[in-house]
């Protein structure tokens, strides 16, 4: 089943996380990835960014039944929007003399950071979207990986749109319509 | 010594929430009162605010629902903390179901103990966060007036529904200046009321041009005071009018227009009716599997599903829509009427339509519900029973149902005239529901008739809440159709499970020293000759009266749709 890039932004108060998680929950419907953080700019919104999977039915319910949420301000689906995803992922990696400067060559190929370095192993930050991601795991996987921790995906939509279906953009730019 | 200006005067939480519903308007509240709510109770002593002393925390969400359902306005509940709060968790889920407002102020432990285990402590919104339209906990006594403010504008405005506000002991007992907001400004709820004109205009296009239409009406018809357009519009069309187990009384039943109940227990013509419509309009109705059947033969030869409701979530959930029209129903028909009056040529579509309508009653004449109203000798018909309250109340009364065969059966059979007439659990099936829900009704509407129509096993369910319609005398007539059996569940086994009876007969009490017990008149009818006599003396009396009508054991509701089945597998027997 395809997979959905949903960003929600939320009235800043506790429990609003378990309104939004309990919606999925309790239909059976999986959150593969999810951040959420306090806006910046205005404290009293909060911003949840969540990856999901489904047909264009369960994604058409997951955005109604979110819009229905009092606490639900505003939902952005990205079905068919041109996007900036990005993930930052830390990866503690096993080193050697031996494998140290192909791991250098590597960080740098993937423009990562290391942020960290033991005697005998090293922590590589990396951002990116999926794919990026992706490659950097499988590149580093044979040095030996002792740990990984990702912080779940950001996402906002492209200035220009070149390649999004109408649908998708007039959906995401809706205001909520509230039962 | 300067005294400070009223304005400034400092009140308790606890007074703020009494202050807060006497703004609110809020004439009765149903509720048991514990540690956690003993603040509040306090306040409420001085308050002109009538309670209704509760004998289980269940019972009072069931009055709060009738109450609503009958005046429109969100029913009022109050509870204590942990045990208080979770027993109220079945009738806001029902309220949920139904879409019925309603407001439950549950008392908590002290914010210093939330989180602690500490004595009669329950998570009562993480517990009914599923089951409410929203809820909330208030930490601070300077947010009680505006939350509870909220609160009603939830519960009662857009799709209506109930609405939880926990309040922790120490924020009753807290102080702060009262002033009640003069509006809500939620900018995460807004309500569509008014409906898009140019949906409207396809829908009465599309009805124009359809030969065989059908209106398909539910519960939102009425919580959106919408049975007048409803009835003008469709009368005024021409157009036939099935109605779902809430939406019965949406439209009159007297009106040849009125096909009744549509679904599992819909009568033979009006689910053909539905099999046969070429355009189909549901109006406040959810496409409920218990209407459906299996999706993929609901309404098959329906080329345009319009679905006009004010919840956008209910549109495509279930049944694929052409034409969704979002908004309040009553707007959106006054609207609907409007365009139809404007457009002269839709009248000349009547001939077609009066055709149609002529075949459904055709349909009605070869097979319909119940023939010769199954008098069969020595034994009292359930359907006499319903036909002999309709006789001696002239079909004037409000009828509260609980769950299972007696409450088909009053579907089935009893012509509701007018809307806000048959308080039934419809979404969530709730037993015990009947009883309370027709006190709370009696409280809403003390000038009409309330009759409870239950079964043996449903009564039991909150029976206790006799008590209640004793200590505060009001006048419900309770009918007990009385199987001696799960009577649902015994026919679903009959017809599913080989007539397996497994554990659906029950043993009942002596109904009749029950109500006696309580302080209320009991009377028991065994067999056909005395029921005109007994149920006339029983409905002359005044108060709460009980009436236990023994039935044939093995009766079933037909015709039936089996569950997930379609209409050509309709059992009639």
């Amino acid at each position: 089943m395809p997979r959905h890039t949903i960003s929600v932004l939320v009235e800043n108060e506790f429990g609003v996380l378990a309104r939004v998680a309990g919606l999925f929950s309790s239909r059976g419907y999986n959150i593969e990835s999810l951040t959420v953080n306090e806006d910046p700019v205005d404290p009293t919104v909060s911003r949840i960014v969540l990856v999901t999977s489904g047909d264009e039915q369960i994604l058409e319910q997951i955005n109604k039944q979110l819009n229905k949420l009092v606490s639900v301000i505003k939902i952005s689906d990205f079905n068919g929007v041109d996007i900036l995803e990005r993930e930052l992922v830390m990866v503690r990696i096993a080193v050697d003399d031996r494998t140290r400067s192909e791991l250098d060559g590597i960080v740098n190929a993937f423009r990562a950071h290391v942020v960290d370095i033991g005697p005998r192993q090293v922590t590589v930050e990396v951002t990116g979207d999926d794919d990026k991601i992706k490659a950097f795991i499988a590149l580093v996987r044979p040095l030996g990986i002792k740990e990984v921790v990702r912080s779940g995906k950001v996402a906002m939509a492209r200035a220009i749109q070149l390649n999004s279906d109408h649908r998708g953009r007039r959906e995401s730019s809706q205001e909520k319509v509230q039962s | 010594m300067f005294s400070a200006p009223l304005s400034m005067k400092k009140l308790s939480g606890a007074q703020i929430v009494i202050e807060s519903l006497k703004a609110e308007g809020v004439d009765v509240i149903f509720g048991y009162p514990g540690g956690a709510i003993l603040p509040t109770y306090d306040a409420l002593l001085d308050s002109p605010i009538r309670h209704i002393l509760v004998r289980h925390e269940q019972g009072a969400t069931h009055m709060a629902e009738g109450y609503a359902r009958v005046s429109g306005r969100p029913g009022v509940v109050m509870v204590t903390s942990g045990p208080g709060a979770t027993n109220t968790v079945t009738g806001i889920a029902d309220a949920y179901m139904d879409s019925t407002p309603m407001v439950v102020l549950t008392g908590q432990v002290s914010t210093s103990l939330i989180g602690n285990d500490a004595f009669q402590e329950a998570d009562i919104v993480g517990i009914t966060r599923p089951c409410t339209k929203h809820n909330y906990l208030i930490k601070d006594v300077k947010d009680v007036a505006r939350i509870i403010k909220e609160a009603f504008y939830i519960a009662g405005t857009g799709r209506p529904g109930p609405v939880l506000v926990d309040l922790p002991k120490d924020v009753q007992q807290a102080e702060a200046v009262f002033k009640y907001p003069d509006k809500v400004d939620l900018r995460s709820y807004k309500p569509t009321l008014k409906g898009n004109l140019r949906q409207i205009e396809r829908a009465v296009e599309a009805i124009e041009k359809s030969e065989k239409p059908l209106f398909y009406v539910g519960g939102g018809v009425q919580w959106s005071g919408a049975a007048g357009e409803l009835t003008r519009l469709a009368r005024g069309l021409g157009v036939p009018v099935c109605e779902t187990l809430m939406g019965l009384g949406s439209f009159p039943a007297s009106d040849p227009l009125c096909l009744g109940m549509l679904g599992m227990h819909g009568s033979y013509a009006t689910n053909t009716a539905v099999c046969n419509t070429d355009c189909l309009m549901a109006i406040g109705a959810r496409f409920d599997d218990r209407v459906t059947g299996r999706i993929a033969d609901f309404a098959p030869k329906a080329e345009t599903i319009i679905h006009v409701d004010i919840d956008p979530s209910s549109i495509s959930k279930n049944v694929k829509v052409d034409i969704p029209i979002v908004g309040d129903i009553r707007s959106v028909l006054s609207d609907m009427l409007e365009v139809v009056q404007a457009r002269e040529s839709i009248a000349r579509r009547r001939p077609a339509w009066a055709k149609w309508h002529q075949q459904i009653l055709a349909w009605q004449k070869e097979k319909p519900l119940y023939e010769n109203n199954h008098r069969n000798g020595d034994a009292v018909s359930p359907l006499q029973v319903i036909e002999e309250l309709h006789n001696l109340t002239k079909g004037d009364c409000i009828i509260a149902t609980d769950v299972g065969q007696h409450q088909m059966w009053v579907a089935q059979m009893f012509p509701f005239e007018k809307p806000r007439s048959l308080l039934t659990s419809g979404g969530l099936g709730t037993m015990g529901y009947g009883l309370p829900a027709g006190l709370g009704a009696k409280l809403a509407a003390p000038d009409r008739n309330v009759v409870v129509v239950s079964g043996d096993g449903s009564i039991q369910m909150n029976i206790q809440e006799l008590a209640t319609a004793v200590e505060y005398n009001i006048d419900v007539k309770v009918v007990i159709l009385n199987n001696y059996f799960l009577g649902m569940v015994r026919q679903w086994q009959e017809k599913f499970y080989n007539t397996r009876y497994s554990y659906s007969a029950m043993a009942v009490p002596n109904f009749v020293k029950l109500a006696d017990a309580y302080g209320v008149k009991g009377y028991r009818i065994e067999r056909p000759g005395e029921l005109v006599a007994t149920m006339k003396e029983a409905f002359g009396t005044p108060g709460p009266v009980l009436i236990d009508v023994v039935i044939p054991r093995e009766e079933g509701v037909m015709p039936m749709i089996p569950p997930g089945g379609s209409m050509s597998e309709m059992l009639f027997a």
